[in-house]
């Protein structure tokens, strides 16, 4: 099989990450994007530890600004491979973190499911957005990653901080720079198709 | 009296371990098959190809299906002409243990409080029951916690009828949204007590996939709570469509004259669980 095989997708646009100058700005909620380059890893004890570092007037393992941040926790990698399962895990679990990394410069976050109008507002305000990867499709994205390297916290286990070189990595924008919710915009376009099947139903009934 | 070695039982559980996060069983990968087959969405059933993909990648290069490989949850039915040599309970723990380590499979198991990781993905959580015969049978379900943080139980009033039981059901499945990772499956757990209804909707989640309950009315009842989920259109992982779940699963038991618990477990796609009989 290719690496990062997105051949199942129809319309798919091919992006560097972390994103270049202005390419923010161009993504739309619902575009399907293929994404190539680095990324860091982070997840529930990893953005504790993050929070414990700011609240000490500590430096951060890495400077945020401008990068992708990817709601990860892989399973181990057996002999040979680069790592194991790497799906996303559920974003709503780091959106009390997420509007201080935001602060700071962090331009993207990766992961799956919604995230909270506290943060949905933030990152308008900051210029970020907001991607979902497939969940549940760990092994597949595991052969989209061609790298993974230790950044910090490796006590930490799976919630260690990664830097991970992806290729032809499937994303969803959820969250643009507009305010655009694609979750949101499902709901709503069934919701419109459910009235007009009733309006339908009420003229046929009158 | 049949006695049964505890080290044969680490061992057996231990292979269940390993084996159910990288294989999906024949009944989920229909399901998953015939959801492809039937979704309206272009990019939902693109996902399910993904999916479909996924599956086939893990099981040839024993790869996790999901890194969330769970909390394990194990079910034990033993035989009460069954007598176990050592002891039970240690030896489903070391089964575990040894093959989420052997497994490559993540820890994902920690303190409530302290958030400290145990390292070793025990304690399981283990269901013993003594039934009659000569048999232990064992169903390991690794449980992610995306889909189990969105189950939920209510105390209903009995007023609330089955139309309550539907609304909750449905209620709770369309709030989860993209969370679970649909398209999920739905475990429901109706009547006994606060603790029974949990325990239940856990239980019907082992139930072959799209089995309807014995009950005429009970499988009604899965039916309508099914066609109610898919019409809400959020389908799979949220990206619209008519897959939002793949099967609703309800296990009833006689409840209190006051009462009506209803509890929904909710189960993502990667549905892994593997069974053996000793």
């Amino acid at each position: 099989m290719l690496r990062g095989q997105t051949a199942f997708f129809e319309n798919v646009q091919a992006v560097r990450v972390p994103f270049k100058q202005g390419v923010i700005a161009t993504l739309r909620a619902g575009d399907l994007v293929s994404l190539t380059g680095e990324v860091y890893t982070g997840r529930d004890q990893t953005h504790r530890r993050l929070m414990a570092l700011l609240d000490a007037g500590l430096p951060l393992p890495v400077d945020l600004a401008g990068q992708l941040l990817y709601y990860v926790g892989p399973s181990p990698a057996r002999p040979g491979q680069v790592i194991g399962a790497a799906g996303p895990t559920t974003s709503y679990r780091m959106d009390a973190y997420t509007s201080r990394l935001l602060e700071l410069g962090l331009t993207a976050t990766l992961g799956k499911g919604a995230r909270s109008r506290e943060v949905r507002t933030a990152m308008v305000r900051h210029g970020a957005v907001y991607l979902a990867a497939v969940g549940g499709a760990g092994a597949y994205l595991s052969k989209c990653v061609r790298k993974c390297d230790l950044v910090a916290f490796a006590d930490a286990g799976p919630e260690a901080m990664f830097r991970l070189e992806i290729e032809n990595f499937p994303a969803v924008v959820i969250n643009d720079l507009q305010g655009g919710d694609y979750y949101e915009q499902v709901a709503l376009s069934e919701l419109r198709i459910q009235n007009s099947e009733f309006r339908i139903n009420e003229k046929e009934t009158t | 009296m049949r006695e049964i070695e505890s080290g044969i039982i680490s061992q057996a559980v231990k292979k269940l371990a390993m084996d159910a996060a990288c294989q999906l069983e024949p009944d989920i990968l229909e399901s998953l098959v015939a959801a492809r087959d039937r979704e309206t969405s272009n990019l939902a059933k693109s996902g399910l190809e993904v999916l479909l993909l996924n599956a086939d990648i893990a099981s040839r290069e024993r790869i996790p299906v999901c890194q969330d490989t769970g909390v394990a949850v194990v079910f034990v039915w033993l035989g009460q002409e069954v007598h176990v040599a050592g002891d039970l309970s240690a030896a489903i723990q070391e089964g575990v243990r040894a093959g989420y380590d052997e497994g490559f499979l993540r820890k994902s198991v920690c303190d409530p409080l302290t958030r400290q990781n145990t390292g070793t993905n025990t304690p399981a959580v283990v269901h013993l029951e003594m039934v009659p015969g000569d048999h232990l049978r064992i169903v390991l379900l690794p449980k992610g916690c995306g889909s189990e943080n969105m189950s939920g139980l209510a105390m209903l009033p009995p007023s609330a009828g089955s139309a309550g039981v539907v609304d909750y059901v449905v209620e709770r499945v369309r709030a989860a949204g993209s969370n679970p990772c649909p398209p999920v499956v739905v475990g429901v757990g109706l009547g006994g007590t606060f603790e029974k209804a949990a325990l239940l909707a856990k239980l019907a989640l082992l139930r072959p996939l799209g089995e309807p309950h014995v009950r005429a009315d009970v499988a009604m009842l899965e039916q309508d709570i099914l066609a109610r989920i898919n019409a809400t259109g959020q389908g799979v992982q949220g990206w619209g469509g008519n897959n939002t779940a793949l099967a609703v699963h309800l296990e009833i038991f006689p409840t209190h004259i006051a009462s009506l618990p209803v509890a929904v477990n909710i189960q993502c796609h990667a549905h892994r669980r593997k069974e053996i009989v000793l």
